[in-house]
């Protein structure tokens, strides 16, 4: 642990509990995302301990930040993030996938605190966050909304017309993250179906757009705690899917891919 | 009726069976061709892909696009297989399959890749247990699910010579395959598998070599139970229903999917209005926690010892 007030330092710290964490949630379960936990984990661990508003002792605060999962696969990353930020205790965390968990393989806000909506069929986050953000525009709320998706999950026309919406309604208090570590399930997102040019298809929605590397703190920071402008912000963090592990970075087969003792081990070593 | 001879052994991945056939059939036929929704690697389809990359079509993740591409393919003479998990074949392009394939009368296959709860752990979100009962009210909608790997094979080729709409439900869970001599693939036909004046077992998927594993039990306790693979959910085979309520007076309904709605349901609404007899069903009652398909299996009774239980109980309401 580094001793420093750097905002940015203390995100890193976070960012790498999350990872070794999620990966031993991986390795025990024998189930998991982990390609996808690793591109999302440093955008998360930047929202939750340098950006939002929210009190894990209130999960049903009105004026909480909220915070929309939508690439619901990714519970290695979402459940070590709401551990950390002291919505349930740590060792909650060892029960993941078992029988009758509270941290089943996609996340269930019945289960637990912290989740705003159920998520795991893809391009359903970012219509429930246009919802929310909605509502905070009719009540005057000061929250802010912010919603992480996959880039593949782009291919569902939910997330278009959700887009539309938004950007026709000037949902300034929107945020809407891309994970753009540029692989979904099975293959590369361009050669499935091809998103690119990313940044116009939202200019082209009414959506203000930023760039930034999804792996750096501080820019991180910068980009998703800058105040609103007067329309909704479209995010494109790009990011590698498995980062932080050499044998797992940019590697199709990691999307659902669990490790092995020995690979445990490796990414143990490598994780520091 | 002499009873076919079933015996178990060894278990096989359908989807095995699935992917050779399919080969198979593109091979001779070069309308067929396949719909996925970055579903490749988990509908089983990568050599396929090798083989006829020109005739894999991959929308990415867009099932509702996919099932209208689908209909789109077959208006323009291809014969479709549209392969996705089942969970989201048939939930979230429903109205795709209701008003572009079904409606509009459209000869699409629809396969659905580990239906039931084969994601166990994922959750309700990736289990489909509902398909059953939304694709039964869409009458000509062909609805089978296998039991083991040969009638996954037979199901597939009678789907690709049948004009008209079908809804495949695969699983990925390894089941064995029942030894049935002189076995003959027909759809919309219940299949024999032992039989029994007690009460009659009506399973489909993979639950039907478990209804034979309870039967089997049973007849070791003196009770003699017919067991039929309803391979076929809809349309139902009216005639095995009504007659083994006529003839055995109480029934018991397996499927890996709800109560509500599907295998049981079609049972219970049609002895209920002409030959009225008690209905036990085994299958899940709604939403169900996390945990592993075996788990879930043993909680929701859909065992060898949960079916036999259930049989008992049908029996003694049936008051016989
Ligand atoms: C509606 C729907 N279709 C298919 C899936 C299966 N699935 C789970 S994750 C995934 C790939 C997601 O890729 P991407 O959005 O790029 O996520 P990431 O790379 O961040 O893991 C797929 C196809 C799903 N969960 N939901
Ligand atoms: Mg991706």
């Amino acid at each position: 642990m580094t001793l420093t007030n750097d905002p940015a330092a203390k995100i890193r710290d976070k960012a790498l509990w999350m990872r070794r964490r999620a990966f031993r949630m991986v390795f025990e379960a024998q189930q998991g995302h982990p390609g996808g936990d690793f591109s999302a984990t440093d955008i998360m661990a930047t929202l939750f301990f340098g950006v939002m508003k929210y009190d894990p002792a209130r999960p049903d605060w009105p004026d909480r930040d909220r915070f929309i999962m939508s690439k619901g696969h990714a519970t290695g990353a979402l459940y070590t993030v709401l551990s950390a930020a002291g919505y349930f205790p740590e060792d909650w965390l060892a029960t993941y996938m078992q029988p009758k968990s509270r941290l089943s393989g996609h996340p269930n806000r019945n289960y637990l605190p912290g989740i705003e909506t159920n998520t795991g069929p893809l391009g359903h986050g970012l219509p429930v966050a246009t919802g929310i953000a909605i509502a905070g525009q009719l009540t005057g709320a000061a929250y802010r909304t912010f919603v992480l998706t996959g880039d593949g999950e782009m291919q569902e026309g939910s997330n278009w017309e959700a887009a539309m919406t938004a950007g026709n309604r000037k949902l300034r208090n929107l945020t809407w993250i891309v994970d753009r570590n540029r692989l979904q399930q099975g293959a590369g997102t361009e050669e499935t179906n091809g998103l690119d040019p990313l940044d116009k298809k939202f200019e082209a929605f009414g959506w203000d757009v930023a760039l930034v590397d999804g792996h750096d703190a501080a820019a991180l920071l910068q980009v998703l705690s800058a105040a609103p402008g007067d329309r909704p912000r479209a995010v494109i963090a790009n990011t590698v899917k498995g980062k932080g592990v050499s044998f797992m970075e940019n590697k199709a087969n990691w999307h659902h891919g669990v490790p092995n003792a020995e690979q445990f081990a490796q990414a143990m070593k490598e994780l520091v | 009726m002499s009873a076919p001879a079933a015996k178990t052994e060894g278990l096989f991945d359908c989807r095995e069976a699935w992917v050779a056939t399919l080969e198979a059939l593109a091979a001779a036929d070069d309308r067929i061709v396949v719909v996925v929704n970055d579903s490749v690697g988990s509908s089983k389809l990568n050599s396929f892909q090798k083989k006829f990359p020109d005739r894999t079509i991959n929308v990415g993740i867009a099932e509702q696009c996919m099932v209208g591409v689908g209909a789109g393919l077959a208006n323009g003479g291809r014969i479709p297989f549209v392969s996705a998990a089942g969970c989201f074949l048939t939930g979230r392009a429903l109205e795709q399959v209701k008003a572009d394939v079904v409606y509009a009368g459209f000869n699409v296959k629809l396969v659905g890749q580990s239906s039931g709860v084969a994601y166990g752990e994922l959750g309700p979100t990736h289990h489909s247990i509902e398909d059953f009962a939304w694709l039964r009210t869409l009458v000509n909608l062909t609805v089978i699910a296998p039991a083991d790997a040969w009638e996954t094979a037979e199901a597939i080729k009678w789907a690709a010579a049948h004009e008209g709409p079908v809804y495949l439900r695969l699983s990925r869970m390894p089941v064995p395959n029942l030894e049935v001599a002189n076995r003959v693939f027909r759809a919309g036909k219940a299949e024999l598998l032992r039989e029994g004046a007690e009460a009659t077992i009506i399973a489909c998927g993979t639950t039907v070599h478990r209804a034979v594993a309870a039967a089997d039990l049973l007849l070791a306790e003196g009770i003699a139970a017919r067991v039929l693979n309803m391979a076929t959910i809809n349309p139902q085979d009216e005639e095995a229903v009504l007659a083994a309520a006529a003839q055995t007076g109480a029934i018991v309904t397996v499927e890996e999917a709800s109560v509500r709605g599907g295998l049981g349901g079609a049972v219970a609404e049609l002895t209920s209005a002409h030959q009225p007899v008690p209905v036990e069903r085994v299958g899940f009652p709604g939403f169900v926690p996390t945990g592993s398909v075996e788990w879930l299996f043993n909680e929701y009774g859909l065992s060898r010892d949960g079916i036999a239980a259930a049989t008992r109980r049908a029996i003694q309401r049936s008051g016989r």
